[in-house]
């Protein structure tokens, strides 16, 4: 059943963490089912075995339900599985997120705009430069607003395609300019809203290339359902070759911006 | 058909109690009102002479602590918006919390405030004299509304005076350039100090609509209710205050 | 005796005694209690027919629609909010605390009413008030908002923001705010009411477990809904008086930086929504756990499994339920640890919510086998309810989990299980009550046989519709899409499942109207109630006759659930004394 639930609903998983996480959810799904029929099948067997009434041979059958059997025993049960289920999941989340990424992990930054993503990577210094609000201009070539005064900002590539090499671990921040987005990646089971005003980082090893749809989860308006961007995880190669190309494509401009 | 129909309660209906846990009750005494609501028509099957007193008083206390919880969200939201910030673009955290002074003649009206809760509590206590209940009960003339009255009329002009002083308050800070959308510490402020100044207007509606009830309301109960939930309403509002306004002096 | 049925019936308040006339300004609690759930059954029309012009634009976006044309998808995230407000405000709080808590709360514990009858009068009123601000959110410029029922800032706090985000979403925080203040008035009333008006020997521990589901639930509301008015009042301010509680610096909108933008969090709506929103579900849900204990109790004959246990639950899901709100969270940005500690709060919750049914299903399957089930409708909808919120229930424990919700959250996954949980358990415990108290309202019972019916379609109509979303949601089917196409085309294979669910949800509709039409035919036509049609053991079906005299008082001599056969009480006579009412004098003693 896990495998046909796999291949079936969930969505082909890229992730280092995401075999484990479908796991989690497919014994967690499992469990539950199986709960959710016996549950359904004790309904359905009561109503029916209810249904032919009086039992006229055993008048004096009052016998006081043990409350041990069908109360205490199963609450107790239920409780255990609770704790185990809480117990198991927080050691995921607690790997997903109570610790930071590696430290040589790849900065990539993802901005959520209405109706849109963006995404920058900091270029050869390795260092995001600054963005102002004011400077923010589209049409201009600069949706993010960065400060062309600042050193660190002329190498920084913006993207509206995220590319990240297969097999490294990705320190993604997000930001978002307007109002709440929800950054969204189903194949690499990989949530986690974008607040404006806030800076927050997830991180997560990409390790199967392909092609992911990247979504918005969260309402943010009349063009919340096509916002939506696309990740291309690619061989390491691949992604120097690429990210090489876009700072090729960025260096005249950042030189006339150094020279004025 | 059962018999329902028990004009009287009987001294041993729980003798034999079957109830879900079989066991004999240890408290015989019957439980809960029966009587009429706030339409009024008799009290002769009344437990207590206090029974629709403590009716009301819950009904308040019940209102009050719903109220409560909403200073509790304004109070909460006050401390988040303090440790709020964020990095300019030279990474320099900045925040937009600049503490603010309080005008002086808040303390001047929280004096008053206060002063006004003592001159309730006494017209409060004025309604329960025993002396005096019992001659209004007796129809004969009011003695107990008539001592209330000038306590009550004297919290009405406490009470108005402590509306002006807030507003003198925030004329001062206006003066000041310090207006209700400057920073968060204005905002707070006059959010806090407005929502509190609308709940003293209630109290001093109140306070008019108990002056009326006691020379309208024809039932002494009925007026020592009016005026004790008034009271009550009005030492609420008036510890709340020294709370907001310890908040809003120490916690800036 | 001859006219004893009539008033014994206590049917109608044409009937009862104490005169409580059918007008429309009446404090009459019985009155109000019909004006309430009249009031729902408006917005719960209004709100399935919205459900359903958004589940044909979800899967036919390009459809034409007569007069309007293509509906853009600003109209369909509009349609959502005002669906979800509709139904979580006006249908799910409104039907079974105000409506049912109206209809029989006096009575059940043997009052002669509420405490406060104009305060309760006053709240109605309110309530319609907020219903009348919140759909004139459609005819107003822009339209209605967009933002969902939990309009998080800075979307909802910007005008700029989108269709409907200005004067609808103006409309909507007034509505709200409306809302709040009447739930309260009402929540005072129902709590002075249960803890001050009980007839003598109604000790706490003999009510019924629908009046203790009211008093927790009705203490949720005061504590809750207060604090959603501070937030809807910060929330007015950073729209129209230039603050920023809300709003956060460096705000960006359609290309121009905002001049003003302080430190302000949206988080901090969230904080305040959820801590309103959680208890919220609860105070939905609590009133029908309540009434299935007592349907299930009736119709089966025998007395609730563990009536102290089902007591303590509902204390524990209403205490539990206000420190839970940050499961709603997980991934929104709050700390890790905070998500942590919400998902061991929330995995505590399920343990009552368990124990719960576990009374149910040991109700259900006692070995005391006296009588056989009555399958009456009110039955068959306590059944389903119980069969819903199993259901919907057991996918609370996935999604309390963090780094499960960190793939489940905001898809369909959620919206499969707060519509079987909250949705479908909540309606379903609705109609219970209205199948169960209808000869209170009109003095007829409603039609057995349309009624199966209606359940049968019902129940079929609510799995066939609501279950398929759990797959569109382990596919990663973001909610509030307005369609399954965007500019990546992934979705687009869950085309023929959410087609499948749109058709499902038209067959759920339609099915109401079988409810519409027996609830018409049978107010006419319907067959006249006797005294006690279901044998019940708790007061509002005893008669009222007490009320003719002002001096008389009811008096309560047992615990709300004595069914089945008791020693010492007439043993010869099974077919009678199956049960006493909790006003029936106990025998003598042996």
């Amino acid at each position: 059943m896990p495998a046909s639930l796999r291949t079936g609903w969930l969505p082909p998983d890229g992730s280092l963490h995401g075999p484990q996480l479908d796991r989690l959810l497919e014994s967690n799904l499992a469990v539950l089912l199986a709960l959710l029929l016996l549950a359904q099948l004790l309904l359905l067997y009561g109503v029916l075995r209810s249904r032919r009434g009086v039992d006229a041979a055993h008048p004096a059958v009052e016998a006081r339900t043990s409350a041990w059997r069908t109360e205490t025993l199963p609450l107790l049960l239920c409780c255990l599985l609770f704790a185990a289920m809480a117990i198991s999941s927080q050691r995921l989340w607690a790997a997903l997120r109570y610790q930071g990424p590696a430290p040589g992990a790849m900065q990539v930054e993802a901005v959520g705009v209405q109706f849109q993503w963006y995404f920058r990577y900091p270029g050869p210094d390795g260092r995001f430069g600054f963005v102002r609000p004011a400077l923010v201009n589209a049409a201009a070539g600069n949706p993010l607003g960065l400060d062309p005064n600042d050193r660190r900002s002329g190498d920084d590539i913006v993207s509206s395609v995220l590319v990240l090499p297969a097999g490294r671990e990705v320190d993604l921040r997000l930001r978002a300019h307007d109002v709440i987005h929800g950054f969204f990646i189903p194949g690499m089971r990989l949530k986690q809203n974008a607040v404006p005003g806030l800076l927050l980082h997830v991180h997560f090893t990409p390790v199967v290339g392909g092609t992911y749809p990247i979504l918005c989860t969260q309402v943010c308006g009349s063009g919340h359902a096509r916002m939506q961007a696309v990740l291309h995880v690619v061989p390491p190669g691949e992604f120097a070759t690429w990210l090489a190309g876009r700072e090729r494509a960025l260096t005249p401009a950042a030189e006339e911006g150094a020279r004025q | 058909m059962p018999a329902t129909f028990t004009p009287r309660p009987q001294a041993d209906i729980e003798r034999k109690d079957p109830g879900f846990g079989g066991k004999p009750p240890l408290d015989k005494r019957p439980t809960g009102g029966g009587g009429e609501g706030d339409s009024g028509d008799d009290g002769l099957h009344r437990r207590g002479p206090r029974e629709l007193l403590d009716r009301y008083r819950l009904g308040l206390f019940f209102m009050l602590a719903g109220d409560l919880m909403f200073f509790i969200a304004l109070v909460s939201a006050f401390f988040v918006r303090q440790s709020a910030g964020h990095f300019d673009p030279r990474e320099n955290y900045v925040t937009d919390w600049q503490p603010l002074r309080v005008p002086p003649i808040l303390w001047v009206n929280t004096a008053i405030l206060l002063l006004s809760s003592v001159t309730i509590e006494t017209a409060r206590r004025q309604l329960f004299h025993e002396m005096d209940v019992i001659e209004e009960w007796l129809g004969m003339g009011r003695p107990a509304a008539k001592r209330a009255l000038p306590w009550l009329l004297a919290t009405l002009a406490l009470g108005s005076l402590f509306l002006a002083g807030q507003c003198v308050a925030w004329k001062q800070l206006q003066a000041e350039r310090l207006y209700f959308a400057t920073n968060p510490n204005s905002y707070f402020f006059y959010i806090i100090t407005g929502s509190h100044a609308l709940h003293l207007a209630i109290g001093l509606v109140a306070l008019l609509a108990a002056l009326v009830g006691l020379y309208r309301l024809r039932r002494v109960q009925l007026r020592q209710i009016l005026v004790d939930c008034t009271a009550w309403y009005w030492h609420t509002m008036g510890v709340l205050w020294l709370f907001l306004f310890a908040l809003l002096v120490g916690f800036q | 005796m001859s006219d004893m049925p009539r008033i014994a019936r206590g049917a109608g308040p044409a009937s009862t005694p104490g005169a409580p006339r059918l007008r429309l300004f009446s404090t009459h609690h019985r009155v109000l209690g019909i004006e309430y759930l009249l009031l729902s059954l408006l917005a719960v029309a209004l709100g399935t027919l919205l459900s359903l012009v958004m589940r044909i634009r979800l899967v036919a976006p390009d459809w034409h629609w007569p007069l309007v044309g293509v509906l853009p998808p600003e109209s369909y995230l509009a349609l959502v909010t005002m669906h979800g407000t509709l139904m979580i405000f006006f249908v799910l709080t409104i039907a079974p605390l105000s409506g049912f808590a109206n209809l029989v709360l006096p009575e059940q514990i043997g009052a002669r009413h509420m405490a406060f009858p104009r305060l309760n009068a006053a709240s109605f009123w309110l309530t319609l008030l907020s219903l009348v601000v919140l759909l004139a959110a459609f005819v107003v410029r822009g339209g209605a908002p967009i933002s969902g029922w939990t309009s998080y800032p800075p979307l909802s706090a910007l005008a700029g923001a989108g269709p409907g985000q200005a004067l609808g979403m103006d409309l909507w925080l007034v509505s709200l705010g409306i809302f709040c203040i009447a739930s309260w008035l009402g929540a005072v009333n129902l709590l002075v009411t249960i803890l001050y008006e009980r007839c003598p020997g109604m000790r706490l521990m003999r009510m019924p477990l629908t009046v203790w589901a009211w008093l927790v639930a009705s203490v949720l509301v005061l504590i809750s809904f207060s604090v959603l008015l501070a937030a809807l009042l910060m929330l007015l301010c950073d729209r129209h008086a230039g603050t920023s509680f809300f709003l956060p610096a460096g705000e960006v909108l359609n290309g121009v930086a905002l001049a003003r933008s302080g430190d302000g969090s949206p988080l901090l709506w969230l904080h305040l929504f959820w801590f309103f929103g959680h208890p919220e579900v609860y105070i939905a849900i609590l009133p029908g756990m309540g009434l299935t204990s007592s349907l299930l109790a009736n119709f089966t004959r025998r007395p609730i499994l563990g009536y102290p246990l089902m007591v303590a639950t509902t204390l524990a899901i209403g205490a539990l339920g206000l420190v839970v709100w940050g499961h709603h969270m997980f991934v929104s940005g709050i700390n890790p640890y905070a998500g942590t500690a919400f998902a061991l709060t929330t995995m505590a919750i399920a343990v009552p919510s368990a124990a719960k049914v576990l009374s149910w299903l040991g109700t259900l399957l006692g070995r005391q086998r006296r009588a056989p089930l009555r399958l009456t409708t009110p039955m068959l909808f306590a059944l389903g309810f119980v069969s819903l919120f199993i259901t919907g229930g057991l996918t609370g424990p996935i999604l309390a989990q963090p780094a499960l919700d960190s793939y489940l959250h905001n898809t369909f996954f959620v919206v499969a299980h707060f519509h079987l949980i909250m949705g479908m358990a909540g309606a379903f415990s609705i109609f219970a009550g209205v199948y169960y108290w209808f000869p209170l309202m009109s003095g007829r019972l409603l039609s057995e046989r349309l009624g199966r019916w209606h359940f049968l379609l019902t129940f079929v109509g609510a799995y066939a519709t609501f279950f398929p979303m759990h797959f569109a949601g382990l596919a990663g089917e973001p909610r509030h899409y307005a369609q399954l196409t965007g500019t990546t085309s992934s979705l687009a294979g869950l085309l023929p499942l959410q087609r499948g669910i749109t058709w499902a949800a038209m067959v759920l509709a339609t099915a109401q109207l079988l409810f519409l039409a027996n609830l018409v035919v049978s107010l006419r036509r319907g067959r006249l109630a006797p005294a006690n049609p279901w044998q019940a053991t708790t007061l509002e079906w005893a008669p009222l006759t007490w009320q003719l005299l002002p001096t008389a008082e009811r008096h309560v001599y047992r615990g709300p659930y004595e069914y089945g056969p008791a020693k010492g009480y007439c043993r010869m006579e099974p077919a009678q004394a199956d049960f006493k009412m909790q006003c029936d004098e106990p025998a003598e003693p042996e």
